[in-house]
């Protein structure tokens, strides 16, 4: 059998992996211009040429999306270990030192409460960066934790993914087993009323899509962004055929009916405090 | 309409055997060469007092040997035997596990995924729903079902049935094979992910006893797609893991060449899962793995369902959901360190 799919490809790195360093020139991806970094940084990390939405860090996301100083984080003590001891070419445990020195991350993600145009809510995200964004243990328990507090409190719910990695490998089947732990939180949730909306960013895809990433109420993807379950390199190999343009896009998901709405960086804000007011628990 | 597990079941166990005989894996040779030593000494016709001592001997000797190949499996020859073309696919547990297999198709959206079949079955005489995911014994089965690679369809399916299932409090048995959820164009058009993702929420609220085992490839989502339940069984030489051993050492290895260094860093046998406190049981392979005996395996894994089941069925019934999702929320290795200042 040529292709083995599974719930961590890889998507082909088409987005730069970190944030547009300000004061530098960057050539866009997209549009192929050379534009100041300092001013895709101003302008929400998009290019003013064509609004292609470059990457952005965790940290701006939040300074982005919730109101000043709003931001509380939670469950920051967790930390990541190594369960298997796993190594590939370099020990898994060193893999995540350094990680977190780079990244000044602990792992691929953050949650807490905060508030969006004064509107309280319990907000997560994926950093895609950290590890391609992978979902291991931490980011499980974190995410599940948070479900579990937005329950408790019966606030909204929003989570910003962004994962090329999918579920951990090096932390193999408890990576796995994180995408059954978060999606029986989120089914509880769901069943007390609460609002779950759900941003997908570039890229999105394997175990981070097949869990926590679907399973909004409301479905917001960024332009243009890649999110799908296999990679399209396995993909290609399974069919043996070109894939189809915009494959595994936003837009894409938009037509076949995965996603409710694309929506821009510079809008998402508004957006989603304005569906926040239609679905006021009960 | 009731229908009788179909009868070729015999000409399988035959033609399986000689597919074993013709095809020993690289690590089972010692045994294969043995046995074939042992049919030449058995097919003569009148032997000697010393030919049935030798012939005995070798018996015993097979037997060792077996033993002795079959308790130091590394996980790479563990992947070899999970896939081994002659282990028993879902259909043959079907045959030899359930009094009757009554099947139910079709997801009501798009269409009947033959890579999972699901249908209600009664195995000594105990009603349940069964979710299979089915490979295929020869190549034209395995086309016809995808090689146990399921698109939405059939994850929509199982869901489906389940809930059906629940309606008239039947448990479910689900029998995972699969090396993964299909990767194709037409998987990703229809809602790979989110079917998958839907299928993990729903089933962890599917209220009814929910026995998981995985008899051969447990891969990845695919396989945790159908995966999500009370009782999750390996059987001894299956494995379950994350990311194909291919897949993996093809991104951290940089080639798929590099699969065994893979199996041996995933930690994905069923020892590795039940010391990690993933699964709750491993259910013993006969000597020498389920391809040499599959009625043997089968009664064994069949015992092991109906155990099983009786078990969660004394559970309370406002206990079953509780217990399932506690049996997933303490998943994870995670170190609390407080955060330090600045
Ligand atoms: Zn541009």
């Amino acid at each position: 059998m040529a292709a083995v799919p599974s719930v961590n490809e890889e998507s082909p790195p088409s987005r730069p992996k970190r944030p547009v360093p300000d004061g530098l020139w960057v050539k866009c991806d997209s549009c192929n211009a050379t534009v100041f970094g300092k001013k895709v940084e101003e302008n929400l990390g998009l290019c003013p040429e064509c609004s292609h939405h470059f990457y952005v860090s965790a940290q701006a996301r939040i300074e982005q999306l919730l109101d000043e100083d709003s931001f509380e984080e939670w469950f920051g003590e967790l930390c990541p270990v190594d369960p298997l001891g796993f190594t590939d070419k370099k020990p898994y445990a060193q893999r995540l030192i350094e990680e977190q020195k780079r990244t000044g991350m602990r792992d691929a993600c953050i949650v807490g409460k905060g508030h969006m145009r004064g509107r309280p809510l319990v907000f997560g995200l994926t950093d895609s960066t950290f590890i391609m964004g992978s979902m291991g243990s931490v980011v499980g328990e974190k995410l599940t934790r948070a479900i579990e507090e937005a329950t408790r409190l019966r606030m909204p719910l929003v989570i910003v993914s962004g994962s090329g990695g999918g579920a951990r490998m090096h932390e193999g089947i408890f990576s796995l087993m994180q995408m059954g732990k978060v999606s029986a939180a989120l089914g509880r949730y769901h069943d007390a009323g609460g609002l779950y909306i759900s941003v997908l960013t570039n890229p999105t895809m394997g175990g981070v899509a097949a869990s926590f990433a679907s399973l909004g109420d409301i479905m917001i993807a960024e332009p243009k962004a890649m999110i799908g379950f296999a990679g399209p390199r396995v993909v290609k190999a399974t069919v043996k055929q070109n894939l189809p343009d915009g494959f595994q896009t936003s837009e894409f998901l938009l037509e076949h009916g995965f996603v409710d709405m694309i929506v821009a960086r510079p809008e998402l804000r508004a957006e989603i405090a304005r569906l926040i007011d239609y679905c006021q628990m009960k | 309409m009731l229908r009788r597990p179909t009868r070729y079941g015999s000409f399988w166990f035959w033609l399986c055997g000689v597919m074993s005989l013709l095809t020993p894996l690289p690590f089972e040779r010692p045994i294969h060469d043995l046995e074939r030593q042992l049919e030449a000494l058995e097919a003569q016709p009148n032997p000697t007092e010393t030919t049935q001592d030798a012939i005995r001997k070798m018996r015993v000797e097979i037997q060792r040997l077996k033993r002795d190949v079959y308790e130091n499996l590394n996980p790479w020859e563990m992947v070899q035997v999970a896939r081994h073309e002659a282990r028993p696919k879902a259909l043959d547990y079907i045959e030899l596990v359930c009094d009757e297999f009554v099947e139910l198709r079709g997801d009501r959206a798009f269409g009947d995924d033959r890579a999972i079949l699901t249908g209600f079955a009664r195995i000594d005489g105990k009603k349940v729903l069964l979710v299979a995911q089915q490979k295929g014994r020869n190549l034209e089965e395995r086309l016809k079902h995808n090689y146990g690679m399921a698109h939405p369809e059939g994850y929509r399916k199982a869901l489906s049935k389940m809930a059906l299932a629940a309606k008239y409090g039947l448990p479910i048995v689900c029998l995972i094979d699969t090396a993964g959820a299909y990767p194709g164009i037409g998987a990703e058009e229809r809602g790979q992910a989110y079917q998958i993702a839907f299928n993990l929420r729903e089933m962890s609220r599917i209220n009814t006893p929910i026995v998981c085992v995985v008899i051969g490839e447990g891969g990845s989502g695919g396989a945790l797609g159908i995966g999500i339940g009370d009782h999750v069984a390996m059987l001894q030489f299956s494995y379950y893991s994350v990311i194909s051993p291919e897949g993996c050492a093809g991104i951290l290895w940089k080639h798929p060449k590099h699969a065994d260094k893979a199996a041996h860093a995933l930690r994905f046998t069923s020892k590795d899962l039940l010391g990690f406190g993933i699964i709750d049981e491993i259910i013993q392979e006969p000597l020498g793995g389920a391809h040499r005996d599959h009625r043997k395996m089968a009664t064994t894994l069949k015992a092991s369902i109906l155990t099983a089941i009786k078990n969660l069925s004394a559970m309370p019934p406002g206990k079953l959901l509780d217990h399932r999702y506690n049996k997933f929320r303490k998943i994870g290795r995670f170190e609390e360190r407080p955060i330090e200042a600045g």
